[in-house]
């Protein structure tokens, strides 16, 4: 179980070409902190990925390389058959419209009102949409989280766990067909970050996408992962599904399940 | 021993300030290659001109009503000296538009426009509010840069009209102390009194002065680095920054139109 090619495919009901193959990507801070040494990782078509390793083990620097908000220092990473480490600015755009990222702190637009937060990239990708339109989206997507209540709030009148809905709310807007996940559930109690990794697998069921969730909450890997990885030491140490990494002979990747 | 550690560390610092201001000088760059293309951020740069421009009014009128009156009162005895007292309200104005409206309101607009910028910007970087824009296909550099350095250029200028004007009022309010002179005769001397030439190179140097508060504060802000305290660097260092800038650009201006008018 230890390396790549040791891993059980699982069987999924789509087709299973990678929509996201990263090989040999490495990542150094400075001159001493080589934060990753040689990720091989594939995202499957259909498949909900979740990431697990301890903090600081660079599982938010692997995914901000995939949309290539970090360049990757050796590696490449293809992303729907193109090579992201050499597109240009436009091929990277269109890419990047394909994903949807959802960050560790949400990152809403503090000065924008939640239905701007929402439309903001809407208006912008979407030019002969009308302002009827726009509204409609933004309250069907609201009403998908669960939030339809809050879409004339600004952003600091909500809470942590509004803000991460919000903020997935506004990823959703745009039908990404792969979304990267961090921390969807961290700082969340415990019925809502259920309510969380329910809606993730919820939007992986009706919108038919491939996800990586990185996550430090056992029940939301257990409930949204087909597969999981851990990140050690700059690579990927285990992978598998959640029963085969539980009874897994490793003590390490054992005390994850503890 | 102890030489050859400061030259190190002063080699270290010219180091930073070479580095930045090459960083600076890319930064602003971009703005010239941007500005011209599609699509154009008219409601962003619209909101930047009012919060920039209006809600710096009360702050600019008071200030310069206060250099109006307080000039005229202390210039008033050095030409009473001389008898020239008449010449007062010409004195007044032409140090307010040649010199002191400018700097003094660009001062102000760097302490209060390029620090709210750094800080705004600082803390959408540090909160990845700005890769959130990246990440979505938007450039962030277009949508809240251009717009901002667009409208401190065209606001800090209109800011010093609006003050020259405030500060020749408060010129009336100041002779008004001692003498009587009525608001038409006050106004009729100070337009006799102003030339050509001693409105155009100000109000040509006020654009660069608005150019560089919205560019250092953007800068400072785009480019902060991790963490909240760095938020606070962004807005402080942009002050400072600016400020030196304007004093710099002053000086060159003041030269080139020796040289040319
Ligand atoms: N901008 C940066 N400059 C220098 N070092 C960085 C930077 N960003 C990340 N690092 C380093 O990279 C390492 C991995 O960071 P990363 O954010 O990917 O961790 P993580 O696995 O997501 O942790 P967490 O679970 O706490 O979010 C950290 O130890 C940090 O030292
Ligand atoms: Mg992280």
């Amino acid at each position: 179980m230890k390396n790549k090619e040791s891993y059980t495919e699982i069987p999924l009901t789509s087709s299973t070409k990678p929509v996201i193959s990263i090989k040999g990507l490495f990542k150094s801070f400075g001159k001493t902190n080589t934060v990753l040494k040689g990720i091989n990782l594939t995202l499957k078509q259909g498949e909900n990925l979740v990431m697990l390793g301890k903090s600081g083990s660079g599982k938010s620097i692997i995914i901000k390389c995939i949309v290539r908000l970090i360049e990757s220092d050796e590696g490449e990473i293809t992303v729907f058959n193109e090579n992201i480490t050499s597109a240009n600015n436009s091929l990277l755009n269109a890419i990047r419209l394909r994903m949807g990222f959802l960050f560790q702190n949400s990152a809403l637009y503090d000065s924008m009102s939640v239905r701007e937060n929402l439309a903001f990239p809407l208006k912008r990708h979407n030019k002969n949409l009308t302002e009827n339109d726009i509204e409609t989206a933004i309250i069907q997507e609201l009403e998908s989280v669960g939030l339809s209540e809050a879409i004339d709030k600004m952003p600091s009148e909500l809470s942590g766990g509004m803000r991460k809905r919000i903020g997935l709310a506004r990823t959703l807007i745009l039908k990404p067909e792969i979304i990267l996940y961090d921390e969807p559930t961290t700082g969340l109690d415990t019925i809502t970050s259920l309510e969380i990794s329910e809606l993730i697998v919820a939007i992986q069921k009706k919108n038919k996408t491939s996800s990586i969730i990185i996550t430090h909450d056992m029940a939301c890997a257990k409930l949204t992962g087909d597969r999981l990885v851990i990140i050690k030491d700059g690579i990927i140490y285990a992978e598998g599904t959640y029963e085969e990494l539980e009874n897994s002979k490793d003590e390490w990747v054992n005390s994850f399940f503890k | 021993m102890i030489l050859k550690n400061n030259i190190d560390s002063l080699s270290v610092t010219l180091k930073t300030i070479f580095n930045d201001t090459g960083n600076a000088t890319l930064f602003m760059g971009r703005f010239f290659k941007e500005i011209f293309m599609p699509p154009f951020e008219i409601k962003e740069f619209k909101r930047q001109c009012f919060l920039i421009g209006y809600k710096s009014l009360p702050l600019v009128a008071i200030t310069g009503f206060i250099m109006g009156l307080v000039l005229t009162l202390q210039t008033r005895p050095t030409l009473a000296g001389f008898g020239a007292e008449s010449r007062l309200p010409g004195m007044v104005a032409l140090s307010l538009i040649r010199e002191i409206a400018p700097v003094i309101t660009a001062l102000i607009c760097a302490g209060k426009i390029a620090s709210g910028i750094g800080a705004e910007l600082g803390s959408m970087k540090v909160t990845e509010q700005i890769d959130a824009m990246e990440v979505s296909a938007i450039n962030p550099y277009k949508y809240l840069v251009v717009t901002r350095i667009l409208a401190t250029t065209l606001m800090v200028p209109l800011l010093v009209v609006f003050a020259d004007t405030i500060g020749i009022l408060g010129g009336y309010v100041g002779i008004n102390i001692h003498s009587d002179v009525t608001l038409f005769r006050y106004f009729s001397q100070v337009l006799e009194s102003l030339d050509f030439i001693d409105i155009i190179p100000p109000a040509i140097k006020t654009f660069f002065f608005g150019f560089f508060i919205g560019a250092i504060g953007s800068y400072k802000g785009y480019t902060a680095a991790n963490g909240t305290e760095s938020v606070g660097k962004a807005a402080n260092t942009a002050v400072v920054a600016a400020s030196l800038s304007i004093f710099i650009i002053d000086m060159i201006a003041v030269q080139l139109t020796d040289l040319f008018f």
